[in-house]
């Protein structure tokens, strides 16, 4: 494994008497998948939230490159995060400007890094219109008319089109139907093996994480309580509360 | 100064006596109406204006006997910059002869006794609403521009501290969209005034709303521009001879939008036109908008002739 | 042949002669005197005061037939009047429980140290056109005398503090800022704000106030207390070091008491919205203690979902002179604006055209 991108030590972070995050660690190299799975209220969501700088945490450390991603100024924080990084949101509302095209929503980013000439633009947008399965017809159509499963593959196309290194995902498949879930999923799979692309995806759906992650960590109530090679953590949970994870996923 | 009680005693005498909108020089007001330290604050706003290009500076706007939104911000400079040696030329439209251009020559003419002048050449600080002259500007002239609206994002991002943060960043992809969805839809960029500029490479800025045929004449120009909002309470700047861009995409090059025709009275093809309606049955012609210029143009030619 | 227009400068003259001719009425009624404008239209003097921010009854009088009854033009005069004169200083915080009441009401008990005094009010008037104020000399009223109230009354506010049922208001450290002298910024902290809204235009608070009423906005408000009267000024001369008194001014004040459910560190308790406005103003100051509790959102972590709760949006569009100033100047001249649009859309036009399918022809 080559070096870490990401790495992060000691996050701790309480929402007053309530630990959201007690002195977890993580690391994600080059090209990884990694997902942080657990109940609603395990701290996954907090966690990707303080680890791709949107919430400082009250103690511990990130570092992109070994640079520290709080201690850095909100433009350089902003600038990865339209660079280097990638963030795609559960909801598609929150990750797109409904009230532009499809082609714009993919163009901004290229436009935010300089991008001036509207032909390689629009040529862009529609070559990732393709990767993401949305027919080149829509491409001056607005999201909103867009069903959910376009919009989150809309969504992430704008987070793609600029080559990110690390993308964050917050259950991209949440609220979607389940076999536009397994499309989705497909997607992002295939996508970020083709990119080399390392992605950290916090998600509750033990399915989803077997099919994506190389890594998985379990999280709960704030703490990493097991983490591992996804076929050993799924195959052979340590852990009680993963074994209960796994086990609850096996009954349905 | 005055004391609140010889206000009572003798300014409520002299309000009754005399009728502030009659007479020539007001008396009981400041040399251009506003008091000294308003103005030093003033200047101290446009001294921070003209050190960082394009980038808005906040400032206590005073509450002005003329309304909000009808030029308090670049009467506000206009009065903090102005000496008695100046001359002060106003236009509105590009015209001296519209109402409300009369109105702001007149309120000077009363409170600072400044000599006014119709001729661009003649001015050393011309006050404008929605035009740049066509005369080319000099280095001892002074362009004071009225701003109804200074923030160049506010329909994409009505919240100022929102604004402001994406300023500080000079994060302006998102006016970039803007241009692109116009493309895509029209085919063209449809702002047609108020067309948004980078000042020095560095602040996205309106330049108030002129039309984006002027924009061109801002980009090094030799003469000082300042620009004052009042109800916004906002002073920008661009020093002489400042890099200023339109927005535009390389394969879609900002262009300046003119009628495409000749001046009715003067025959220029290059200048700004105004379409005048003559009948009700389609018939129209075109005129300078630049009252002053096509007047000096008319006047040459028929030099010309009576030397011929 | 077309010739441009000009003898605006004439036009503007005569224009201004007309307003003043039809300002004067029919010269065989009566001209009214500053002195019945303040007598007998006392409220609007009151509101134009206000709006004005310049407590001066005789100006606003003034302003009003200057302005030909249009309050927010007397306003506007009265505003750029003030902003001519000097600035001493500020003035002492006004004691309002030391006010010369001349009414006094609350809503959360039925009686209370002080009382409940009436006062003149339109409360429990019935809304009838009393045709006989058409006729000319009528009779003067004369109100019983009141007992004079005590000098000293408690705000309601107070006996529930002492309880710790109400929030305490934290002393500023800090002088306030001025919003006559510095402009607006965000966030902005309370006591900009309520200079903002004492000042803001009476529609726009009672409209805002409103829909807090209707669940645009968490409010759950009662009238604590609402006392109108005058308050004694004082002010500190550096040169003294003590405070002298200036004068009385007419007060209105409103305290509305809120629910508040607590938060980690605070115990639920009750939390106030204030008014405070020059003269007699129930409804500019009742509204304004509910938009003031409503802009209390974020420091009180509620969310922030409806106007009355978005400072940006209540304190850019309260103001009157400004508002008024903006909407009107859309009556000024844009013709070079519209005609760079018009050539635009005939440019658009032609293009749209001339991508028609052939078939189309």
């Amino acid at each position: 494994m080559t070096t870490p991108l990401l790495t992060a030590e000691g996050l701790t972070l309480r929402f007053g008497a309530i630990p959201a995050l007690l002195d977890v660690a993580i690391d994600v190299a080059e090209g990884e998948v990694v997902a942080i799975v657990g109940e609603s209220g395990s701290g996954k969501t907090t966690l990707l939230r303080v680890l791709s700088g949107l919430m400082s945490p009250d103690a511990g450390t990130v570092r992109w490159l070994g640079q520290d991603v709080h201690a850095m100024g909100e433009a350089a924080r902003r600038r990865l995060m339209r660079t280097e990084w990638g963030f795609v949101h559960q909801n598609p509302r929150d990750g797109l400007r409904l009230n532009v095209s499809a082609g714009g929503n993919v163009g901004e980013r290229l436009m935010a890094v300089g991008a001036r000439h509207y032909g390689n633009i629009r040529t862009e947008a529609l070559s990732w219109l393709a990767r993401v399965e949305v027919d080149a017809a829509r491409i001056d159509d607005l999201p909103r008319t867009f069903s959910g499963g376009m919009q989150q593959r809309l969504q992430i196309a704008r987070t793609l089109v600029t080559r990110p290194r690390l993308v964050f995902m917050d259950e991209p498949t949440g609220g979607l139907d389940v076999s536009v879930q397994a499309r989705l999923l497909d997607l992002i799979r295939s996508l970020s093996r083709e990119l080399g692309l390392s992605v950290l995806i916090v998600t509750h759906d033990i399915a989803a994480a077997r099919l994506l992650a190389d890594r998985i960590l379990v999280m709960r109530r704030g703490r990493v309580v097991e983490q591992g090679l996804t076929d050993r953590v799924l195959d052979d949970p340590q852990h009680p509360y993963t074994q209960l994870l796994v086990s609850s996923v096996l009954a349905a | 100064m005055s004391t609140p009680d010889d206000r009572s005693a003798e300014g409520r005498g002299h309000l009754n006596r005399s009728r502030p909108n009659e007479g020539t020089m007001m008396e009981g007001y400041n040399f251009a109406y506003l008091d000294e330290a308003t103005k030093r604050m003033i200047r101290r706003a446009i001294l921070k204006a003209v050190a960082i290009p394009g980038h808005q500076i906040p400032f206590g706007a005073r509450e002005m006997p003329l309304p909000y939104g009808w030029g308090t911000g670049g009467i506000q400079v206009t009065a903090s910059i102005l000496g008695p040696a100046d001359t002060l030329k106003v236009i509105d439209q590009g015209s001296d002869d519209t109402t409300n251009a009369i109105s702001i020559r007149r309120f000077f003419r009363r409170v600072a006794g400044v000599a006014t002048t119709e001729r661009t050449a003649e001015a050393s600080v011309i006050q404008t609403r929605h035009r740049i002259p066509e005369r080319t500007l000099r280095e001892d002239q002074i362009m004071v521009y009225q701003v109804p609206q200074p923030e160049p994002l506010f329909k994409l991002e009505p919240r100022r501290a929102e604004t402001k943060r994406l300023h500080a960043l000079a994060d302006y992809g998102l006016m970039h969209v803007r241009l692109y969805e116009d493309i895509a839809r029209l085919g063209h960029i449809a702002k047609a005034y108020d067309y948004p500029v980078m000042v020095n490479g560095r602040y996205l800025m309106s330049p108030s709303p002129i039309p984006a045929f002027d924009n061109p004449k801002m980009h090094r120009m030799a003469a000082l521009q300042l620009f004052g909002a009042g109800r916004e309470k906002r002073i920008y700047a661009i020093p002489p001879y400042t890099e200023v861009r339109s927005l535009d995409f390389e394969d879609h090059p900002f262009r300046p939008i003119r009628a495409p025709h000749a001046c009715a009275f003067c025959g220029s093809t290059d200048t700004y036109l105004d379409e005048v309606i003559t009948d009700d049955a389609g018939g129209r012609m075109f005129v300078c908008s630049d009252t002053d210029f096509c007047t000096e143009r008319q006047d040459a030619a028929a030099s010309r002739e009576a030397a011929e | 042949m077309y010739v441009a227009v000009k003898g605006g400068e004439r036009a503007i003259s005569a224009a201004h002669a007309w307003l003043e001719e039809t300002r004067r009425g029919d010269p065989a009624v009566p001209e009214l005197t500053i002195a019945q404008i303040e007598q007998q239209m006392p409220l609007a003097v009151d509101r134009v005061m206000a709006e004005g921010s310049c407590h001066d009854r005789f100006l606003a009088a003034l302003a009003i037939k200057q302005a030909k009854g249009d309050l927010i033009e007397a306003a506007f005069l009265l505003r750029a009047y003030r902003t001519t004169l000097p600035r001493f200083g500020a003035s002492e915080p006004l004691d309002t429980t030391r006010m010369r009441l001349r009414r006094r009401i609350s809503a959360t008990y039925k009686d209370l140290p002080g009382g409940q005094v009436l006062g003149p009010t339109f409360d429990y008037t019935h809304r009838l056109l009393d045709f006989a104020l058409a006729a000319e000399g009528e009779d003067r009223a004369v109100a019983p005398e009141m007992p004079a109230p005590a000098a000293e009354v408690p705000r309601v506010t107070e006996l529930l503090a002492r309880e710790g049922l109400m929030q305490r208001e934290a002393l500023a450290e800090e002088e306030p800022g001025d919003l006559t002298r510095q402009p607006l910024a965000f966030p902005a902290e309370r006591p900009v704000r309520l200079q903002n809204l004492a000042r803001g235009d009476e529609g726009f608070l009672l409209a805002l106030g409103y829909s807090t009423q209707r669940g645009y906005g968490n409010a759950h408000p009662f009238v604590g207390e609402i006392r109108v009267g005058h308050v004694t000024v004082e002010f500190t001369p550096p040169e003294l070091g003590f405070p002298i008194e200036l004068g009385e001014i007419g007060i209105t004040e409103c305290q509305m008491v809120n629910q508040f459910k607590g938060s980690r560190t605070e115990p639920a308790q009750f939390t106030r919205g204030y008014g405070l406005v020059f003269g007699h103003g129930e409804r500019r100051a009742m509204a304004m203690s509910l938009v003031d509790r409503g802009l209390r959102a974020r420091e009180l972590g509620e969310d922030i979902t409806a106007p009355a709760q978005d400072e940006e949006f209540v304190l850019y569009h309260s103001d009157n002179i400004e508002a008024t100033g903006f909407v009107e100047h859309l009556k000024l001249p844009h013709y070079v604006d519209f005609q760079s649009e018009l050539e635009n859309l005939r440019s658009i036009r032609r293009t749209a055209e001339a991508a028609l399918p052939e078939a189309a022809e």
